[in-house]
């Protein structure tokens, strides 16, 4: 049976995993190396590497580190930040990165999802979708990397999801903004929405603060993955205790 | 011993690479079948469309030698597809040594596509020198929107809607539709018995 997926979010900036509240304040919280191989050691089914700063700065991921953890790490492992090119996207899977996700390209040119479905398969092709509360509907945000730099990207969350999956993503991660960073449970309505139209894999991300937030998530929303990043980086939940509870708990994990 | 990693310019080479290197077994990238001379067996990787990949084989002439060779060969997610007859990828024909047909995962309500993330080997042959010292049971990760279904050559077997050959054998010609080598320790247990099997 296919299992849930447990992924640790590794946000980094300027070479270091960081972690901020709602997207401000980043805190350094380690080295990336380090990080990869302790997830990955402890149970973690995949990992995500944002680099937040890239895409509002346009500057690319260097495909260094992403060979580094490559060689560390024997899970999957997705990674994103200012991929704008075929070519960019190129460079990270040839050093080994598993998937590579788009976001604010996307929604600069949402033609780059189909170039990249075509070239490299759906597979490989995952869409971040930065979504928050507007006048009492969900709108997609864009360059959230930089509180200075962010702004609503004109298109509603849902819609954007439907339009990215006919392009050919295949997977999408929904990042719900107004839970991001305040451990209050993941945004639940708004996955079940997302989840009634997505015909691919879907992740949560956002609001992760106690282990029954993901059984919550897993049986609720019905998601394929969760993903979170304070919790883990601070120690607050253990992956192996967070997988043996929701083992108990009878939702399908890989122990 | 030495493994032949063939290169089909296919973008997770160096993931499998890796997965050599951290387990210590000796191999060469060959990009051609002449740089692959001196290997004792063969691993076929394999990321994106099976069309461009047996294009890239055909001009490499990987695919006239992989159709001759007795070297084990092992091939792994695409690169198991590109062992049988014909997939439904692109319509494309493949080289032949496994008798069978790649079809495409049915949209089966309920299930998204394509099928990404970990499942379970639910089916082990006992007798599969792949599968040494691996339990029915154990997740092992797969991404993947066509598949082998079920069959005479099925090793291992998976559930996503259909059952899914999940490994495949025909004489010394093998093959995962998962990723070895990012399935953790029971990846590294698969690639170990290949590089240890006698060849």
């Amino acid at each position: 049976m296919l299992a849930r997926r447990i992924v640790p979010c590794l946000d980094v900036k300027d070479g270091q995993v960081v972690k901020g509240v709602k997207f401000r304040n980043h805190e350094v919280v380690g080295d990336i190396e380090d990080l990869a191989r302790r997830y990955a050691d402890e149970g973690a089914d995949e990992l995500v590497f944002y680099d937040i700063a890239a895409s509002a700065r346009g500057e690319t991921v260097a495909p260094e580190w992403v060979s580094a953890v490559a060689q560390v790490i024997d899970i999957p492992f997705c990674v994103a930040g200012g991929i704008r090119t075929v070519d960019d996207a190129r460079a990270r899977l040839f050093a080994g990165a598993d998937k590579i996700s788009v976001n604010s390209p996307a929604l600069e040119n949402p033609d780059l999802v189909d170039e990249l479905a075509a070239e490299f398969g759906s597979q490989c092709v995952v869409v971040g979708i930065d979504s928050k509360v507007v006048d009492q509907a969900w709108v997609v945000h864009q360059y959230t990397g930089d509180p200075d730099k962010t702004r609503l990207a004109g298109r509603k969350t849902l819609e954007w999801i439907s339009e990215v999956v006919d392009r050919g993503a295949g997977e999408i991660v929904l990042n719900c903004m107004d839970q991001d960073g305040v451990r209050d449970g993941y945004d639940i309505d708004q996955l079940q929405a997302a989840r009634e139209l997505c015909s691919t894999p879907l992740i949560a991300s956002g609001g992760a603060g106690r282990m029954d937030h993901f059984k919550t998530v897993f049986n609720d929303a019905n998601v394929d993955a969760a993903l979170a990043a304070s919790v883990f980086h601070k120690g607050l939940i253990g992956i192996g205790d967070l997988k043996a509870y929701l083992i108990d708990e009878g939702v399908s994990i890989r122990p | 011993m030495t493994i032949g990693l063939i290169d089909t310019g296919c973008a997770n080479l160096a993931s499998v690479r890796f997965a050599l290197e951290r387990a210590g077994h000796d191999y060469v990238v060959a990009a051609g079948p002449n740089a692959a001379e001196d290997c004792d067996r063969l691993i076929l990787p394999g990321v994106g469309a099976a069309a461009p990949a047996m294009a890239q084989l055909e001009r490499s002439g990987w695919a006239d030698v992989l159709r001759k060779d007795q070297r084990p060969l092992m091939g792994i997610c695409l690169g198991m597809q590109l062992l049988f007859n014909r997939s439904a990828e692109g319509d494309v024909e493949c080289l032949g040594l496994v008798d069978g047909m790649v079809e495409k995962l049915p949209a089966t309500s309920g299930l998204v596509w394509p099928h990404m993330g970990w499942n379970t080997l639910d089916e082990v042959s006992d007798d599969e020198v792949l599968l040494g010292g691996i339990e029915r049971g154990t997740h092992v990760y797969f991404v993947h929107g066509f598949y082998a279904p079920k069959a005479a050559y099925t090793r291992a077997a998976t559930g996503y809607g259909a059952p899914i050959s999940a490994v495949v054998r025909q004489g010394h010609v093998s093959g995962c539709q998962f990723h070895p080598e990012r399935s953790a320790g029971a990846g590294a247990q698969i690639l170990k018995n290949f590089a240890e099997m006698s060849a």
